[in-house]
């Protein structure tokens, strides 16, 4: 039937080949036992406790927030929960990676804004613009070719921001800041200092018109700037006033610290000091002004953490969505071929400032900086669920080994069980099948094997870990596996049965079989990949499970079973009859089978 | 094994054969009289929900290093739930670092927390002021962890049916397909309210095993049923016969692989069941038992009959059930189609039943005709007999072999 010539000998040898590769790689990981869940091993469990008092709800959104961080690197099946009204335990299997705790408790605020001023550029110096204003005061905005829209038409991005006041910020105000100085090139800048009510931010998804902003940027307010030289950077980035106590500032102070970061307000910041030892990529912690905050992280579409072309060092690229795509390509238009910088600021510390180098319309950033492969993931992953409605408190997070749940007999008594199941089955197979029952048998063990491979490979680079329910979902495994081979078993006896030899009907029985196990596990896929893209936690880990079982299922009964049968099937003890091959007339029960030799029965 | 393969042989040719399709309305009726105890279970005792989807109570208890480890940890779980409280039934108890246990029970009442409390003195002899701290917790299985899920099985569910109807181009097969698994699903969960195991992720995650092998299982009977059915004026059988009969091809097959998937979990449900107390494993086992069998016992006895009924309204159905009934008759009695004689009776009459079930029968083929009586004696007399028997198929050598017919029988 098949064209191409059955060389079940090479197959079976391809395919042990790539079970050599598998546990090849297992070798070079050097871990010859499977990560174990919660339920099995323990695991670290990490406290978090608000720095405020949270309302449920966002306690509650913060839960799951931080539930999509840990579960979202692979399918280790975490457990989040909340407790005591202000607190939230993460518990992870197996020892706690450095990254984590910190990818747990990132608020990950993510916030684009544009550099005013910096340790290296001085206050307004937008030197490639002529009308730079270097003693601002007297400057009119309209003028400003920064911002060569009509005052009439609302600036981009604008109609997003709810403005805390209700007040329109292109409304042009009277200046209440303490210094009394109009800020010229900045009709909204009284706005931009509110009296809040709490210390904390009232509107998180605020963002300012882009050109108000762009203008503002290359003439900050005196007063501002004042503010600005007050303090200095840690070299760890920390704000600090010139005593080296954190920097504070009134709620009513025309500027914001990192320490509340509201994007309504210009943010005075530090970008921690970079130590690449064997390079002359030194540089001191710098010191920044930023402008209000023009894109929120809200905008974000997607964040991933990989290694840009030509390139060695790893990079978050960020696709920014949404109005903040627009005002985005209005800054890059803005900026592009100039020396002025803008700044990805996270939790209120710059994390990058870079140039525009080239227009980007689409909203493609990058963000680049002293990033390992693990730190740039852990950023992305902070990212992509998007930022935790409240703060935690640094100093009362806990972290902790616990133990396992389950009792420690119920893992041995469960896999002594499975094995006596195990060992059940193929005696039945072998009762049953007899000499065909030795292929179950065998097929059995290789899949086995390759889920041992697979699940320790696994472990490595999705997180995979097993719990007691997914020991329990592999053995139920084992019944769809052998079913396969049931089906294709039967199959071949019913084509002997009509009088097929055993040659013949292991080729045209196959094809029967095949097709209805493809059938049978495409529906299992489909569940598996609905599952996994769908559902969360522990559903998620259930679906990667079965996806593995019936992948290798299908690889053991094509590539191990078939060409293991089709080369029995040239031996006589199978091809004659033997009493023992189970394929003889008695098995099969019929009075007489094919042997398939030319020239009628012998 | 030499008698249950006799059979085999007999239940694939057609010989003996259990009459799944026909007597559906008798396993309809276990069925139902089974879903009907199931809901009954689930809806007065209703489902005893985890810590998990319920949040509770967490009590950490302060020991010193030599008593805070996995031993003590052990006899503490035992000692709560043997406490009779049934939110406390089944704790959690682990370690915490190397100065601590945490107990964590469902939701429980001021009186029955004291008697926890009281329990943990008991065991660890810790002081229950200063030692042991309470503190409430909230369910990790949140509302939202059991809508994604929900999205997740619904995604699957449309994408399933739009699968079985691609595939086996029927979509009253997905139909019975969907039937089967919520059969399954009920049944399992009816079980579970009636025994009164806990439900944890552990368990939905059993639950989602079962929806898989209940889907797994009865698309391996669809697709002999669809191979069966395929051309059914070929094969000369009723929608109704072909399935049965099909049902009854993979019988041996589906015993077997209940065989094969019930041991191991069975042995673990024994294992702990009998050997473990309060267990994870004894609740997963259980559901993933009843579940299978339910699977198995669905796709034959409910998800065929089913199809075969919903399709009874087709008109080509209908066409094949005509037939086959008209033939089975003309071969129960080969006159009863033999008008009785009147005196203004036509020269010739037709009755169109007769008449098809000859033309039908003229061309000799396949193997179904060899076991039946032979329609010889049927029309002698009122239709000349063919010429000479057509080619045929021959089992021997698998090409058309020239038939030779008594010289009596050939015609000069």
């Amino acid at each position: 039937m098949a064209k191409k010539p059955v060389r079940p000998a090479r197959t079976l040898m391809v395919f042990f080949l790539g079970v050599a590769i598998a546990y090849g790689l297992v070798a070079l990981n050097g871990s010859w036992t499977p990560s174990l869940g919660l339920d099995l091993q323990g695991g670290t469990r990490i406290q978090l406790t608000a720095s405020s008092d949270p309302s449920e709800e966002s306690l509650d959104e913060a839960r799951s927030i931080i539930d999509q961080r840990v579960n979202g690197q692979g399918v280790a099946e975490a457990e989040v929960t909340t407790q005591g009204g202000n607190q939230i335990v993460v518990e992870i299997p197996g020892e706690s990676a450095g990254e984590l705790e910190e990818v747990v408790k990132r608020q990950a605020q993510l916030r684009f804004r544009l550099v005013a001023c910096s340790d290296f550029s001085p206050c307004g110096s937008g030197t490639q613009t002529p009308q730079n204003p270097l003693t601002p005061s007297a400057e009119p905005t309209a003028e400003l070719p920064e911002a060569p829209q009509s005052p009439n038409r609302p600036p981009v991005g604008f109609d997003r921001a709810a403005d805390p006041t209700g007040e329109p910020s292109d409304e042009p105000k009277q200046d209440q800041t303490p210094s009394g100085g109009a800020s010229p090139s900045e009709p909204s800048a009284s706005e931009s200092a509110p009296v809040d009510d709490v210390p904390g931010v009232d509107d998180e998804g605020f963002t300012a018109p882009v050109d108000e902003e762009l203008a503002w940027s290359q003439a900050p307010d005196p007063a501002v700037v004042q503010l600005f030289e007050q303090f200095t950077c840690a070299d760890d980035g920390t704000l600090q006033k010139a005593d080296g106590t954190p920097a504070t500032v009134a709620p009513d102070a025309p500027v914001t610290v990192p320490a509340v970061d509201d994007p309504s307000k210009p943010l005075i910041t530090c970008e921690p000091a970079e130590n690449n030892p064997g390079t002359d990529s030194d540089r001191p912690a710098t010191k920044y002004l930023l402008s209000r905050s023009v894109i929120n992280g809200t905008d974000l579409d997607s964040a991933s953490a990989g290694v840009p072309q030509n390139e060695v060092s790893w990079v978050v690229n960020l696709e920014v969505g949404g109005d903040g795509q627009d005002a985005f390509t209005a800054i890059s238009r803005a900026l592009v071929g100039s020396e002025r910088q803008f700044a990805i600021v996270l939790d209120g510390e710059v994390i990058s400032a870079p140039t525009m180098d080239g227009l980007i319309t689409n909203g493609q950033a990058q963000i680049s900086g002293n990033f390992t492969e693990s730190s740039a993931n852990a950023l992305a992953t902070s990212l992509k669920f998007g930022a935790l409605p409240i703060t935690f408190a640094d100093d009362a997070t806990t972290v902790e080994e616990i133990g396992p749940t389950l009792a420690g007999n119920q893992l041995a008594a469960g896999i002594t069980a499975g094995l006596i199941g195990l060992g059940l089955v193929m005696l039945y197979c072998l009762l049953y099948y007899r000499g065909l029952g030795l292929v179950v048998v065998a097929s059995l063990a290789v899949a086995a094997g390759v889920t041992y491979a697979m699940v320790l490979l696994l472990g490595e680079a999705a997180n995979f870990t097993l719990t007691l329910p997914g020991i329990a979902g592999l053995i139920v495994a084992v019944g769809i596996t052998a079913d396969s081979f049931i089906v294709y078993f039967e199959r071949i006896r019913d084509e002997m049965r009509e009088g097929k030899s055993m040659r013949v009907a292991v080729e045209s029985g196959w094809v029967r079989a095949r097709n209805t196990c493809l059938a049978a596990d495409a529906v299992s896929i489909l569940a598996a990949i609905a599952l996994f893209i769908f559902a969360v936690g522990v559903v998620k880990g259930f679906a990667f499970a079965l996806g593995l079982s019936t992948i290798i299922d299908v690889v053991v009964f094509f590539f191990f079973t078939k060409p293991m049968v089709s080369w029995l099937a040239r031996f006589k003890f199978f091809n004659r009859g033997h009493k023992l091959s189970g394929l003889d007339a008695n098995a099969l029960g019929v009075d007489s089978i094919n042997l398939g030799t030319a020239g009628g029965r012998a | 094994m030499g008698k249950f393969s006799r059979l085999g042989n007999e239940l694939y040719t057609g010989e003996k054969s259990i009459d799944f399709v026909g007597r559906r309305w008798t396993w309809y009726a276990v069925s139902a009289v089974i879903l009907v105890i199931a809901i009954g279970g689930w809806t007065i005792k209703g489902l005893n929900f985890g810590i998990e989807f319920t949040g509770g109570n967490q009590y950490t208890v302060s020991l010193p290093s030599d008593q805070a480890n996995q031993d003590t940890a052990d006899e503490l779980r035992e000692a709560v739930a043997a406490t009779g409280i049934e939110d406390a039934s089944s704790p959690i108890v682990t370690t915490q670092g190397d100065s601590a246990i945490v107990v964590q029970t469902e939701p429980l009442t001021d009186d029955e927390s004291a008697e926890i409390v009281d329990t943990i003195v008991e065991v660890t002899g810790v002081d229950p002021d200063g030692d042991i701290s309470e503190n409430e917790i909230g369910p990790s299985w949140g509302q939202e962890v059991a809508e994604r899920s929900l999205i997740g099985l619904m995604v699957f569910l449309v994408g399933l049916v739009l699968f079985i109807w691609a595939y086996f181009r029927e979509w009253k097969m997905a139909v019975g397909a969907l039937v089967a698994v919520g059969h399954d699903v009920l049944i399992t969960i009816g079980v579970y309210a009636i025994v009164g195991f806990e439900v944890t992720p552990a368990s939905v995650t059993g639950l989602l095993t079962i929806l898989g092998f209940s889907l797994y299982d009865t698309v391996v009977v669809f697709d002999q049923v669809r191979n069966n059915t395929k051309n059914l004026r070929a094969s000369r059988q009723s929608y109704a016969q072909a399935a049965n009969l099909a049902v009854n091809q993979t019988l041996v097959r589906s015993i077997n692989t209940s065989i094969v998937a019930l041991i191991p979990v069975g042995v673990i449900l024994y294992v702990s069941a009998i050997q473990l107390g309060a267990s994870s494993l004894k609740d997963l086992s259980l559901a993933l038992f009843v579940g299978t069998a339910a699977g198995v016992y669905s796709s034959v006895f409910i998800a065929t009959p089913l199809v075969a009924h919903l399709k009874s309204n087709e008109s080509e159905v209908k066409e094949a059930e005509r037939r086959a009934k008209a033939r089975a008759r003309a071969e129960a009695d080969p006159y009863a189609t033999v008008p009785v004689f009147t005196e203004d009776m036509p020269a010739r009459e037709e009755t169109d039943e007769a008449d098809e079930v000859l033309e039908e029968d003229a061309p000799v083929s396949g193997s179904s005709s060899s076991r039946r009586p032979q329609p010889g004696a049927t029309g002698r007399g009122r239709t000349v007999p063919p010429v000479r028997r057509p080619v045929q198929e021959s089992r021997s050598s698998g090409r058309q072999q020239p038939s030779r017919q008594s010289k009596s029988k050939r015609q000069k």
